[in-house]
């Protein structure tokens, strides 16, 4: 692995330096963990940005109203700060997106993975990562304007979706989400030794055998990091959800053709507008923002230890 | 082929044997499952070039020198004259100033992390392990970051600084983790023939190592950048949203970008401003687009494959 690889060299190189310290390269190293600690500032830096508000936010509104509390209407003259219908309109939007991202994406994977041929693969590739570069706002907008109304358009009954809605955000997220997941599958079931899949073979296994037992279950930690990686860019993703997954926050919203605004689309259309420093409404931007940063944070503790684990199988 | 790259070498060619093993019999299953597979390749990426397609048909009537020559315009009546050159300039002030500010700091991390740092010590793996997670705080968590702290608490305010410092910070983990890649690349045989010679640590970093890394290094930079320029959640959490008709002039500039701009049309309901949110966003996928393929193509045409 890479860590006893940069180990070896840093040790062979204190070794070779012991005894007559240069200027030079003890000034470059401070130089160089300065740079170093500018991530940890920025951590802090997020820390305290969402702590401190949050706490004076906490002091005028319980905790367990916050948890608790089935309606959210920060600007409304009857004030209610119950965070429960951002939370489940985050839900509804992450759980549509997977049901389109996942097997879109795995399957896109399998394919690149198992069956295209290696010149296919080697154009398709970086195509995909092309893709996976095409800004939010864009995906926004054509959920809005395009698919939308398509959507409208082919509703069998009369209560079709809103202009608006849960639905279609989920539906342009997950769109979203496929080349990220089909990349990081792809390259961990890429990292499944040749001889798993030989041996399968020499057991007269089928191609789809090869790939559905034995390639899957052996890349399995990266394609949970993949997906655990997809749910934690759908839960923050902001402009999809801000464009074209509603407003609505004062009632929990369960039905995704309705619209209803998440923990990201809440705080992009508060602050949009002009909010005095202090007040309530400005903290409670914080609040949800610091709810949003624990549960991204808890998703990316799971990728990260399962995308080590995949690594230290294989490579 | 003569020269195998790595790529090719270590996938394992699972093709050729899988294919002779099938061709004798092939079962009806066998083939609806490769076909399921190939569909979900076409359904997921033919959905996505038809909807880039409809937006170049939609903003086709907006693609003309009106996009960069003219102000943007909250008046539905002047928006026949009306274009995007303040979005298109401070999106150009704020990626320069995040190549500035983020570049160095992100490849001076990376030497850090993979040519000084012990990783054994606890902090030397907390420091990795808060990169990682960095990498995937959601982005408009930096812009409440930017509001709270370099907006008002550092008295920075709404400008094109704070914009800019916001988007490097927000970057700088995908500098890091790229130039950690191809630092990493470089083999040991290098840095042992380089002491062997007598060369200091900093020498042997700086003279063999990193110009050995420098596609790689190039690759991860040009990405970063790519992903600052169509951020817009953070900018909208710093108060970016309105109609700014002029371009920046220095810092403490106020501003707009691009993906902000065509958010602001977005909001408008009339259908000239959806035509000209669709000659915006052609604009900013032809940037982005375009500095992604340089990207993938300096990685896949000067990487050194040891």
């Amino acid at each position: 692995m890479s860590t006893s690889t940069s180990n070896a060299g840093s040790a062979a190189g204190s070794a070779l330096r012991r005894g007559r310290r240069r200027p030079v390269d003890s000034t470059v190293k401070v130089l160089l963990v300065a740079a170093a600690l500018v991530s940890v500032a920025t951590t802090i830096g997020i820390v305290i940005a969402l702590a401190q508000p949050t706490v004076g936010f906490f002091q005028q509104v319980s905790i367990v109203e916050f948890v608790t509390g089935t309606s959210w209407t920060p600007t409304f003259a009857q004030k209610a700060y119950g965070v429960l219908p951002l939370v489940a309109a985050t839900l509804t939007v992450t759980g549509v997106a997977l049901t389109i991202a996942v097997p879109l994406g795995l399957g896109s994977a399998i394919y690149l993975s198992e069956y295209a041929n290696p010149r296919t693969r080697k154009v398709l590739k970086p195509i995909i990562e092309l893709l996976a570069g095409v800004p939010t706002v864009v995906y926004g907008f054509v959920a809005l304007f395009a698919l939308n109304p398509l959507l409208q358009r082919w509703w069998p009954t009369d209560n079709g979706p809103a202009f608006q809605n849960l639905l279609i955000a989920g539906i342009a997220m997950g769109i979203m989400i496929v080349p990220t997941i089909a990349s990081i599958s792809e390259d961990s079931m890429a990292a499944v030794p040749r001889s798993l899949r030989e041996g399968a073979y020499a057991l007269a296994s089928t191609k789809m055998q090869v790939s559905t037992r034995v390639v899957v279950p052996a890349a399995m930690s990266g394609i949970v990091a993949a997906v655990v990686l997809g749910i934690s860019r759908a839960v923050g993703e902001t402009m999809i959800v801000t464009i074209a997954g509603g407003l609505t926050s004062d009632r929990i919203v369960l039905n995704p053709l309705e619209g209803a605004a998440t923990m990201t689309a809440f705080i992009a259309n508060i602050s949009s507008g002009d909010i005095p420093v202090g007040s309530l409404d400005y903290d409670s931007v914080f609040a949800v923002g610091a709810l949003l940063f624990l549960i991204t944070f808890a998703l990316n503790a799971v990728s990260i230890r399962m995308v080590r684990r995949f690594r230290e199988v294989y490579e | 082929m003569s020269t195998p790259t790595i790529t090719t070498e270590t996938r394992p060619d699972s093709s050729a044997s899988g294919d002779a093993l099938t061709q004798r019999r092939s079962r009806p299953g066998e083939v609806a499952f490769r076909l399921a597979m190939q569909a979900c390749l076409l359904i997921a990426f033919g959905v996505l070039a038809a909807l880039l397609t409809w937006v170049l048909v939609k903003g086709w009537n907006r693609l003309d020198s009106r996009l960069w020559t003219e102000m943007p315009t909250g008046l539905a009546s002047r928006l026949d004259g009306a274009g995007v050159q303040s979005a298109l300039v401070g999106t150009l002030w704020i990626i320069s100033l995040v190549a500035l500010i983020c570049l160095p700091i992100g490849i001076l991390s990376a030497i850090y992390l993979e040519e000084y740092a012990d990783n054994t010590r606890w902090y030397n793996r907390l420091l990795e392990l808060n990169i990682q997670n960095l990498a995937g705080v959601p982005s408009i968590i930096f812009g409440i970051l930017g509001l709270g702290i370099i907006a008002r608490a550092l008295g920075l305010g709404f400008t094109v600084i704070t914009a800019a410092i916001v988007l490097s910070l927000l970057v700088l983990p995908v500098v890091i983790i790229a130039t950690r890649e191809a630092i990493r690349a470089v083999p040991q045989s290098i840095r042992h023939a380089s002491y062997a010679l007598g060369a200091t640590k900093w020498q042997t970093v700086s003279r063999q190592v990193l110009p050995s890394a420098v596609p790689g290094i190039a690759t991860g930079s040009i990405l970063a950048l790519s992903r600052a320029i169509g951020e817009a959640a953070p900018l909208i959490v710093l108060g970016a949203v309105t109609f700014i008709t002029f371009n920046p002039d220095g810092l403490d500039s106020g501003y707009t970008a691009l993906p902000i701009q065509i958010y602001t049309f977005i909001t408008r309901s009339q259908s000239e401003y959806t035509e000209l949110a669709a000659g915006a966003i052609v604009l900013l996928l032809a940037i982005v687009l375009a500095m992604n393929s340089i990207a993938i193509f300096v990685r896949n045409r000067f990487e050194k494959r040891w």
